[in-house]
């Protein structure tokens, strides 16, 4: 028997919904130049842009771009959660150190990514290592962020208990820091996943090196082209719906046994 | 309530002071450190000349952003971030509360707007300048168009999220629709909200910045992308120090906001701690 009240009569009625939602949004797009509400030129119809994105899938150049903004991503992801991890705990371990960087950390963190572009283009030039710096400095500050909260968040009686057993210190810091720790990395890396692609993208329209975003430029700067333009933003915010699916799916198996992931199973 | 514990006036102004030395101590020697490893302007040769000593930065920055360059660059930039940061706030609480009371349509809309905010939103600039032309409302369109995903979604989940005993209490003492909405559903929605506003501020900064780098022949952006192009270092370097003191002001401005909107739900988690 299926009541509104069964969890897989629920979970059926959000899919079903959130397709006809997807759907009807399509349809309006659709209707919006049909009708000519909007010229085509500048709303191209969603099948016009379906057609393009079709074309694009099958074309080696495009997948090339795709794969050049992917490498700056990961290449950027990875610096930066590496920094922000040991610095972060080494800053967040000892009080005096966290006293001593507050006031710079809040001064730096707010500076938004794209004002270091000219420093950036001025020092590297038009290529990846540029984009790379603002890249890592963007991610860096989510995720170091996160290290810090995490670091501080420790069981006081968890920490005396491993020094009166008398673990050495990269045993409490494994044991005890580390676990502790693991629910704001993976929150800081989610976080610091989704800002390095939009920084990748950015950097690729502002910069210049080539990429996905470049591809945006280029359709932008052809007369006519908007049905290109659109299906290459749609496959931007397709990439940033995996990324951010495929990094909560990480999350939820890296913290499988952590209370925040075993509370909502039991629900 | 307690009285602080007294403490001796000497011991209260070591403690003034120690704090003020972790405060500025760090930024004292990063700069000292700065200043004596940057070569003077005419003396750099080669690498060196793309790091320019705090001093020549901050006589650039007087240069470049004080004045007149105030009044006809930063201040017509900072009144379109202003418009538009205001602006997503009322469409996001708007849309965001509408969405969220009622089920079927929270359902229906989510994949829809979850795309929508996994757009790098500097991606959307090209179509907004398609479809608004080259002025200054796509600009400030632009930052809505990227700022308003956050507080959109956020609301929609702070305002799922209303306690359900309360909205039984409210339903059973036949509360009206209105006072429903601003005593039980805002209030309980508020530090969801918040937490969306500030994701959406930084947006907003940076939408800024970007739009008038592609579209501008004067603003904040234009002014940095002219420094980038005619290799003005000092004043590039400038650019990043005016974008920071922004962005601090900002931080600060939203903690003074939040801390007056959230004052009730920051003294209810002090209780819950002990």
């Amino acid at each position: 028997m299926t009541s509104p009240s069964d969890p897989r009569w629920r979970s059926l009625r959000k899919v079903v919904l959130g397709i006809a939602g997807l759907l009807a949004f399509l349809v309006v797009w659709q209707l919006v130049p049909t009708l000519g509400l909007v010229d085509r030129e500048y709303l191209p119809y969603v099948t016009d842009v379906g057609a393009r994105l079709a074309r694009e899938v099958v074309d080696l150049a495009f997948w090339r771009r795709l794969g050049l903004t992917l490498q700056a991503w990961a290449i950027g992801l990875a610096f930066a959660s590496a920094a922000a991890v040991v610095l972060g705990t080494a800053i967040g371990l000892v009080p005096f150190l966290r006293r001593a960087t507050h006031t710079t950390v809040e001064f730096l963190r707010p500076i938004p990514s794209v004002a270091i572009v000219p420093v950036a283009v001025i020092i590297q030039g038009i290529n990846i290592e540029a984009a790379l710096i603002i890249i890592v400095y963007a991610s860096f500050w989510q995720m170091f962020v996160q290290v810090l909260y995490g670091v501080a968040d420790i069981d006081v009686v968890a920490r005396d208990t491993a020094r009166g057993f008398g673990l050495t210190r990269w045993e409490r810091l494994a044991m005890v820091v580390f676990p502790t720790a693991l629910p704001y990395i993976m929150t800081g890396l989610r976080l610091a996943a989704s800002v390095a692609l939009i920084l990748a993208i950015t950097a690729e329209m502002v910069i210049g090196n080539t990429g996905l975003g470049t591809l945006i430029m280029q359709s932008r700067s052809t007369p006519g082209d908007a049905a290109g333009l659109y299906a290459f933003v749609v496959v931007a915010g397709a990439l940033g719906v995996i990324i951010n699916l495929v990094f909560r799916f990480i999350e939820r198996r890296a913290l499988h046994w952590h209370q925040s992931v075993r509370g909502e199973e039991v629900l | 309530m307690s009285a602080p514990p007294r403490v001796r006036p000497a011991a209260r102004l070591r403690r003034v002071v120690a704090n003020v030395l972790f405060a500025v101590g760090l930024p004292a020697l990063v700069l000292l450190a700065w200043e004596v490893l940057a070569k003077a302007p005419e003396d750099a040769v080669g690498v060196e000349k793309f790091y320019p000593g705090p001093f020549t930065v901050g006589a650039a920055f007087v240069d470049n952003w004080t004045g007149r360059a105030f009044a006809e660059d930063v201040l017509p930039s900072v009144y379109r971030l202003a418009i538009g940061i205001a602006a997503s706030i009322v469409i996001g609480i708007a849309v965001g509360t509408v969405i969220g009371l009622a089920r079927w349509l929270r359902e229906s809309t989510e994949p829809v707007l979850e795309f929508f905010r996994a757009v790098p939103p500097p991606a959307l600039i090209p179509i907004v300048m398609l479809l608004l032309g080259i002025n200054d409302e796509m600009k400030i369109a632009v930052i809505v168009s990227g700022a308003v995903w956050p507080i959109l979604l956020n609301t929609i989940e702070g305002v799922r999220g209303t306690d359900a005993v309360m909205t039984e209490t409210a339903d059973a003492f036949r509360i009206t629709w209105w006072q429903r909405l601003w005593f039980l559903v805002l209030p309980a929605a508020s530090p969801r909200i918040m937490t969306g506003v500030r994701q959406g501020l930084s947006v907003a900064l940076i939408l800024m910045v970007i739009s008038e780098m592609f579209a501008s022949s004067s603003g904040l952006g234009y002014r940095i992308v002219y420094f980038q192009r005619n290799y003005l270092i000092a004043e590039s370097w400038s650019g990043i120090v005016l974008l920071g003191l922004m962005g601090v002001m900002l931080a600060v401005l939203f903690g003074f906001v939040e801390r007056r909107v959230l004052r009730w739900y920051h003294g209810m988690r002090e209780v819950e701690r002990g």
